[in-house]
């Protein structure tokens, strides 16, 4: 890399961070409990809407898996999510009624409290629909892999999109509050994904996936991005460039191994396509709050009215970690 | 015991220790701040065998962690007398079998030490490309903080041709630093009079404490063993495998006295190694290969990967696949041209999987049609020509186990021609110019058969570019269609064999060929109008008219 893209992207960070230090106008505390974070607690960042009727499994979750503090952004919500955390002991919630995509989709008012309370922490960056998987989880709790990335001096670890659907009719089973959502969606595409690099940011671009099947048949290279890099060690002058896509400083996106080699990763169960989904996408439309003008939502609008089916014959129905590694969506790399 | 963190199951294991009667010494790292130092002294004080010696600072792959265990056997020889054997452990080993069995055992071995200790020369231990530089240059950076000035002192050194002279007398040895040394051969080391030579020369030498007992150990010990009794496992990059509560089973069948290291949440193991002396003594059959194979698989699996595996954290550049794909696939050309039934035959013949055009231009000819196919590859040729080399490394990851064999030609989408064409898994067979088989079965106007065989010449001349240019490390077969009509068995024998999913045998059943009655008369008028067709070889015109008319040609048979 030159010396002159080297500096571009300095400044580009530098005018995310500035970017973040201002929205941070835009938020307001709820319940503000950061006092009580530790030093080595692993704190998770969530931004979030009208999500109440999944936050109890999910806190219960991440909590079981050794997430030490939650901070959430509650972005005008008006199902009683924002008062629901803020009685959370382990929570902090922000309240903020500003447009989600002029923060870039919720990356800047993250930013800024990364910025101000994970520096030195590792930090966990999911949405209320994402379950981290990764190698061992059901035997070691999140610590046991942050301890080792940290012997390993890794500072960051990638956990790619995996969205996961029902069989039959996305609103054929109804979610229940608590409910894990993996029970009615637990069938994923193993092995239809596409991988270029973003020889800018040096991450991975990953597409494909159920939404590239069924949404995106005709124009695949509009299909949403996968890759994701939601667990960091932060430090204060670290940005998430694009929502969880992609970071600065680049070498922190920089985890595939290029010389044939696995590195560790693990996969975010994405569980969008639940009942809920259709009342989301109809809403998100008109809100048109969300990326290249919300071009995902319009694709799901126009296939979801005649055929809600995501599922299948070859569609795979998730067992554990261990299937997942198997099949090559995720690696133990060197962790034994 | 060097310990430095995890005070508190240093504590634990000190006092397992100490419990079957074994004297212990701690050293505890400098770095480590007074006050946890005091209450950790303090929360062993109750135990009169467990001392605390002189404290250094001990920083990764410097002289402080040799200086700590100096001092520590220092100690140790001279306030419990009765010792025999001093073995060096850290806060984070963790004793699998009773501690009594160990003193058995070394009790039966009065004068063994047990020190893994073999010259530089001898072993791929090292990591770096450091292994008799180690001794010869000279180290004051620190590998962890300072990387960079390491680096580019030790290239510095290279650069002039420095070189440390190494003490008169000494060979280097190094191994892992685990040790277990007889108070003979122990205290000969602390007490020759010339250690000050001696640890002068290895205070600016890289990792001593990987070197100096094991250098030392050789010029005074009668009786080496040259292993280490605590099993430690280290990965690529030279750090250790740490263990957690899932490898319980593991260890139980390890048959190592120590392990190390662990991780210190692991409350289970220390739970049954340290209190439930029953559960620990209740071991299955020892296995210890298996803790090796699978740490050996977590290094392979890191340094070559899975072949013919692209996914977020594996992306080898160009090169560096280690298999551009998982596993052997064929590709034919012109075959499903010139034979009218080649592909329920081929699926016959190979039991592979036998596609159809998985690159033509409107949509994926999967196997049977079917609109998805194993991994949920999508049948639509946007996506497909999207990024077709990760489509077909996708279709042979995701049927890995199961042959992959399908049709190309000409009208087909040409870009995966160059991926294949490198691929060593790949077995791709060319009739050329059997193109213009359909085309002279077709009932189209000439002009427009002229310029369809037109283009598909240029088409298929270039993809035989490609499969001819030096590069091609696929496993290439050409014939031109004259060529291959000739003799068709020999050919195809060939192949299948190739592909030898069945037990080797004759073909007895050959695919049906079209009939060409009139297709030498067909590349004449092709020729008439100007344009030449030349892949398919010499078809002179008589060929076919040299037959009855009227009787038309068998389908071929040979045996």
């Amino acid at each position: 890399m030159g010396v002159w893209q080297s500096y571009r992207l300095r400044l580009k960070r530098r005018r995310w961070r500035i970017r973040a230090f201002r929205k941070r106008r835009e938020m307001r505390a709820l319940a503000s409990r950061t006092s009580r974070i530790k030093p080595g607690d692993i704190l998770l960042f969530c931004t979030l809407r009208n999500e109440h009727i999944r936050l109890p499994y999910f806190l219960k979750y991440y909590r079981e898996m050794g997430v030490n503090h939650f901070l959430f952004v509650d972005n005008g919500s008006t199902d009683g999510s924002g008062d629901y955390l803020a009685q959370q002991e382990d929570c902090s919630v922000w309240h903020t009624d500003a447009s989600y995509k002029k923060s870039r989709f919720g990356v800047d008012w993250l930013n800024w409290l990364q910025m101000r309370y994970a520096h030195g922490h590792w930090c966990l960056t999911v949405d209320p629909d994402e379950f981290l998987v990764y190698p061992f989880c059901d035997t070691r709790p999140l610590r046991a892999l942050t301890d080792w990335l940290d012997a390993s001096s890794i500072k960051s670890f990638a956990a790619m999109l995996l969205d996961m659907y029902p069989k039959g009719r996305i609103d054929e089973q109804p979610y229940r509050m608590g409910q894990d959502p993996i029970e009615i969606a637990n069938w994923f595409d193993a092995g239809n994904y596409v991988i270029s690099k973003n020889h800018n940011f040096g991450n991975l671009w990953i597409q494909g996936g159920p939404r590239a099947r069924v949404f995106f048949p005709d124009k695949p290279a509009k299909a949403p991005a996968l890759n994701k890099i939601p667990l960091v060690k932060w430090h204060r002058s670290y940005v998430y460039a694009s929502s969880t896509h992609m970071l600065l400083p680049r070498g922190l996106n920089l985890v595939y191994d290029e010389w044939g080699g696995e590195k560790a990763s693990g996969v975010l169960l994405h569980s969008k396509f639940l009942d809920t989904f259709a009342v989301k996408a109809a809403e998100e439309l008109t809100r048109n709050q969300h990326y290249s003008a919300s071009v995902e939502y319009k694709a799901y609008a126009a296939s979801l009215q005649d055929n809600p089916e995501l599922w299948c014959k070859w569609s795979e129905k998730y067992i554990n970690w261990r299937q997942l590694e198997i099949l090559g969506l995720m690696s133990k790399g060197n962790w034994a | 015991m060097l310990v430095h963190t995890a005070l508190g199951r240093a504590e634990q294991v000190a006092r397992h220790w100490a419990a079957s009667g074994c004297p212990v010494v701690i050293h505890v790292d400098k770095s480590v701040p007074k006050k946890t130092h005091d209450s950790f002294v303090a929360a062993l004080s109750d135990l009169p065998d467990v001392k605390f010696c002189a404290r250094h600072r001990c920083e990764w792959g410097t002289w402080g962690i040799v200086a700590g265990s100096q001092s520590a056997s220092e100690l140790m020889l001279e306030k419990f007398p009765q010792v025999r054997h001093v073995y060096l452990a850290s806060g984070s080993c963790l004793p699998l079998r009773p501690v009594q069995e160990l003193i058995d055992y070394l009790t039966d071995r009065p004068r063994t030490d047990f020190i893994e200790s073999a010259t530089t020369a001898d072993v791929p231990w090292t990591v770096g490309g450091l292994d008799r530089e180690r001794f010869t240059l000279r180290f004051p950076f620190s590998w962890k903080k300072r990387r960079y000035l390491f680096d580019r002192y030790v290239n510095f050194q290279r650069k002039i041709g420095y070189r440390r002279r190494i003490p008169r007398g000494i060979v280097p040895h190094m191994g892992s630093q685990w040790w277990c040394l007889t108070r003979q051969t122990l205290s000969a080391i602390l007490q020759d009079p010339e250690r000050e030579t001696y640890d002068r020369y290895f205070r600016k030498v890289w990792i001593p404490d990987e070197s100096y007992f094991q250098t030392l150990a050789r010029q005074y010990s009668t009786n080496i063993e040259s292993r280490s009794l605590t099993l430690s496992k280290f990965d690529f990059q030279g750090k250790p495998h740490i263990f957690y509560d899932d490898h319980l089973q593991l260890l139980r069948r390890s048959d190592c006295f120590v392990a190390r290291k662990i991780w210190p949440h692991a409350d289970r193991l220390y739970q049954v190694f340290l209190t439930d002396a029953a559960g620990a003594m209740k071991r299955t059959e020892p296995n210890p290969g298996k803790i090796d194979r699978i740490f050996a698989k977590a290094v392979e699996r890191r340094t070559r990967g899975r072949p013919g595996l692209y996914m977020q954290s594996r992306f080898p550049n160009y090169g560096w696949e280690n298999g551009m794909t998982s596993g052997p696939y064929s590709v034919f050309q012109g075959f499903s041209d010139l034979f009218e039934d080649f592909e329920p035959w081929l699926a016959k013949a190979t039991g592979a999987r036998v596609h159809g055009h998985l690159f033509a231009p409107k949509r994926v000819e999967f196997a049977g049609g079917e609109a998805v196919m194993n991994g949920a590859l999508s049948d639509s040729a946007p996506i497909r020509d999207y990024v077709p080399a990760a489509f077909l490394t996708n279709l042979v990851w995701s049927t890995r186990g199961e042959r992959q064999c399908f049709q190309m030609a000409p009208r087909d989408a040409q870009d995966i021609a160059q991926f294949i064409a490198k691929d060593p898994n790949a077995q791709i067979s060319v009739i050329s110019g059997a193109w213009s088989v359909p085309l002279f079965k077709s009932n189209r106007n000439f002009a427009d058969i002229r310029k369809e065989a037109a283009k598909l010449q240029k088409i298929e001349n270039d993809f035989l570019d490609i499969m001819r240019s030096p590069n091609t490390k696929a496993r290439v077969r050409i014939w031109t269609m004259a060529e291959f009509i000739e003799a068709p068995m020999e050919p195809l024998q060939t192949i299948i064999d190739e592909i030898g999913h069945r037990a080797l045998r004759r073909l007895s059943e050959v695919p049906k060929m079209a009939d060409l009655t009139g297709f030498g008369q067909f590349l004449q008028n092709l020729k008439n109008q100007g344009m030449h067709p030349y892949l398919m070889g010499d078809f002179p015109v008589t060929r076919d008219t040299g037959q009855q008319p009227g009787n038309p040609r068998k389908p071929y048979l040979v045996k």
